[in-house]
């Protein structure tokens, strides 16, 4: 009976196979650009949270300067509000530190050989691996002690190896750094492109080196701190700031002369945002999808205008309600869930297209791909029951003298 | 398989005005009969076919088919006994264009749950009958008149049901295809089977041992032939 229905159905649908096709186009663009954006959109967010968490996990920085003094943010940096007793007391006095790492960073051309590579220099100290991640492909890291010693060493990032070494080993070898001379101990393991650009165009090098070999400068132009886990972060901020503003000897109504940068906070707020852009991109194409349930349901009103005398015929012959409304029904059906398949092949190919054109990533989202499919079942359901029932009631008489 | 209609009318609104096609129809039918039903046009003898035919229902007046009041029978339950105990044919063939002859005649069987093999089988057998076995995977379109209405009454045949009811069947058909056709009838007849039909022509009412003659819904004349 139902296996009946389904083929009085196909051969409805083949009778008018353009029809068909055009009103599956409907639903086809649909749940393809429903799977696609959302694809897009899963690609977006998972490239931002890597590239945020990238960072390091639980960082907090510190920089000099207000976030927004008068609107016109000063350059990074550029104030001289921060020193190195502030990262001290930072790492003495807040409870839920992990690590502290105050650092310097100035632009410098880097030479070895016939080689020179312009590239940012960090004076940092080691903790800074444990905030930041960063791992040793090759040689050590520097110690407190070559802080302390001011020792001329450096530590290359992968961009900067490659750059000035062509292949050859760094390690052990005297490089320039705006003319004076650094032993390179380590190279770092390539990190890839993070929020901040580039992780591996880097040199570091020990901070009271970089201060007073290199920039000739006592303060410091920021400090990262690592919390001990996201649950602690929020009041780590608040604390930071409680203790500079009562170290800088702020009055109450003075704004903060630093910034406290929560990167678990930023990092929530561009979940957020990109979350939502997913979402409008999903709930635009679903509504394409919803236009497509629409043409479904105008073609088969026409359909069962068209088909009246055929209705009235096969309810002569002993056709009741269910078979007529099971056959109409099914076309809807069968219509809206072929164009689903077709839809969701469309949707991936569409989201492999975007990502190797646009080199773009995109994340296929198995649910993103129920959940069109499921839609356009319901879809088919919900916008074929009208006209089915349409069909179903009408009167043999009445359909038999319809011309 | 008796047919009692008694005091059935039925009235049709048309806009503010009331038609009342069956004014008072009494009449009883016995199985195995051969009537048909002659009278002038819009005399009401389509609208006596349909109630007979379970198509419609009487807006008053008591229907008693096989013992059943069909008055009480909800739609599905029409549907199943036009699918099981009643064959109809049309004066316009109403086959479904697009279907071979064959799905066509298999149709009926279709909605009484006949399984798809069973039903090619005994819809080649129903067309044999009716001398068009050579022809079920033509469409309809593809056929004369006459092997059209052939076909319509093989699908009215093929559930096997008691009683075949035609509206005019040979309206549309040259005297040589309209003798075929009625020469079916008689056929249908004589293996013991109730036939009713609509006719205007003299010539086709003389197959029938029964004419009653309507007249603005209401029966004029109700004659036997003796043979
Ligand atoms: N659906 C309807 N709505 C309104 N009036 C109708 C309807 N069907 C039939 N009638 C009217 O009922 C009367 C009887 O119609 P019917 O079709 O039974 O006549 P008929 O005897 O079959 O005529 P003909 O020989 O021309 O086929 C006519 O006056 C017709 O106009
Ligand atoms: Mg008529």
């Amino acid at each position: 009976m139902f296996s009946e229905s389904i083929s009085i159905a196909l051969a409805g649908l083949k009778a008018n196979k353009l029809r068909a096709m055009l009103t599956m186009l409907g639903i086809i663009i649909g749940v393809g650009a429903v799977i696609a954006m959302v694809s897009i959109g899963m690609g977006v967010k998972d490239k931002v949270a890597t590239s945020i968490a990238g960072l390091g996990s639980n960082l907090l920085v510190v920089t000099p300067g207000a976030s927004n003094a008068g609107g016109s943010r000063q350059a990074a940096g550029s104030s001289i509000t921060l020193n190195e007793k502030d990262a001290l007391a930072i790492s003495q006095e807040i409870s839920g530190i992990n690590l502290v790492a105050p650092a310097v960073t100035r632009s410098y051309q880097v030479v070895f050989g016939n080689q020179n590579w312009t590239t940012s220099i960090q004076g940092t100290t080691p903790d800074i691996q444990g905030i930041r991640n960063y791992s040793i492909e090759e040689g050590s890291f520097f110690t407190n002690q070559d802080v302390e010693t001011r020792a001329r060493v450096a530590v290359l990032g992968k961009t900067v190896a490659e750059n000035l070494f062509n292949g050859g080993t760094p390690i052990g070898q005297t490089i320039r750094i705006n003319n004076a001379p650094f032993r390179v101990v380590g190279v770092l393991e390539a990190k890839g492109e993070s929020a901040g650009g580039n992780q591996d165009d880097t040199v570091i090098i020990p901070l009271k080196t970089a201060q007073e070999r290199l920039m000739g400068i006592t303060y410091i132009q920021n400090i990262n701190v690592q919390a001990t886990g996201t649950d602690v972060i929020y009041q780590v901020q608040d604390d930071i700031t409680t203790l500079l503003r009562a170290r800088h000897k702020l009055a109450a109504t003075t704004p903060d002369d630093f910034t406290v940068r929560n990167m678990v906070a930023i990092m929530e707020a561009a979940d957020e945002t990109t979350s939502m852009i997913t979402s409008l991109l999903a709930v635009v194409a679903g509504l394409s999808l919803l236009v497509g349930g629409i043409g479904i349901m105008n073609i088969m009103l026409v359909s069962v205008t068209e088909r009246t005398r055929e209705i009235g015929i096969r309810k002569a012959l002993g056709a009741r309600y269910q078979n007529i409304l099971l056959q109409f029904l099914i076309e809807a059906i069968v219509i809206s869930v072929t164009g689903g398949i077709l839809g969701i092949v469309l949707g991936i190919g569409a989201s492999y297209g975007i990502s190797s054109v646009a080199g773009w990533k995109t994340v296929i989202s198995s649910l993103a791909i129920v959940a069109a499919f499921a839609f356009s079942v319901f879809i088919g359901l919900f916008f074929g029951i009208y006209p089915a029932r349409k069909a179903a009631l009408l009167d043999p008489i009445e359909a038999l003298r319809y011309e | 398989m008796s047919i009692l209609l008694s005091e059935v009318t039925k009235v049709y609104q048309l806009g503010g005005e009331q038609v009342n096609a069956l004014a008072g129809i009494t009449l009883n039918i016995s199985p195995g009969e051969f009537t048909a039903i002659m009278g002038p046009s819009g005399s009401g003898k389509s609208t006596l076919m349909n109630i007979l035919g379970c198509l419609d229902r009487p807006t008053k007046g008591s229907y008693m088919l096989d013992g059943q009041e069909v008055a009480t029978l909800n739609d599905d339950q029409l549907a199943i006994t036009r699918n099981k105990k009643i064959g109809f044919v049309f004066q316009s063939f109403n086959l479904l264009p697009r279907m071979s002859t064959l799905q066509n005649v298999a149709l009926p069987m279709v909605y009484a749950g006949v399984e798809k093999k069973e039903r090619l089988a005994r819809a080649e057998q129903v067309l044999a009958m009716v001398g068009l076995e050579s022809r079920m995977n033509h469409q309809p379109n593809e056929l004369s008149g006459g092997q059209r209405q052939r076909v319509a009454i093989a699908r009215a045949l093929v559930n096997d049901p008691t009683i075949i009811m035609a509206d005019e069947p040979t309206g549309n058909l040259d005297t040589k295809s309209g003798d075929e056709v009625m020469n079916i009838f008689s056929e249908l007849n004589s293996q013991g089977r109730t036939i009713i039909l609509v006719t205007h022509e003299p010539d086709i009412a003389e197959y029938a041992g029964r004419v009653v003659y309507v007249r603005d819904g209401l029966i004029e004349r109700d004659e036997w032939k003796v043979r």
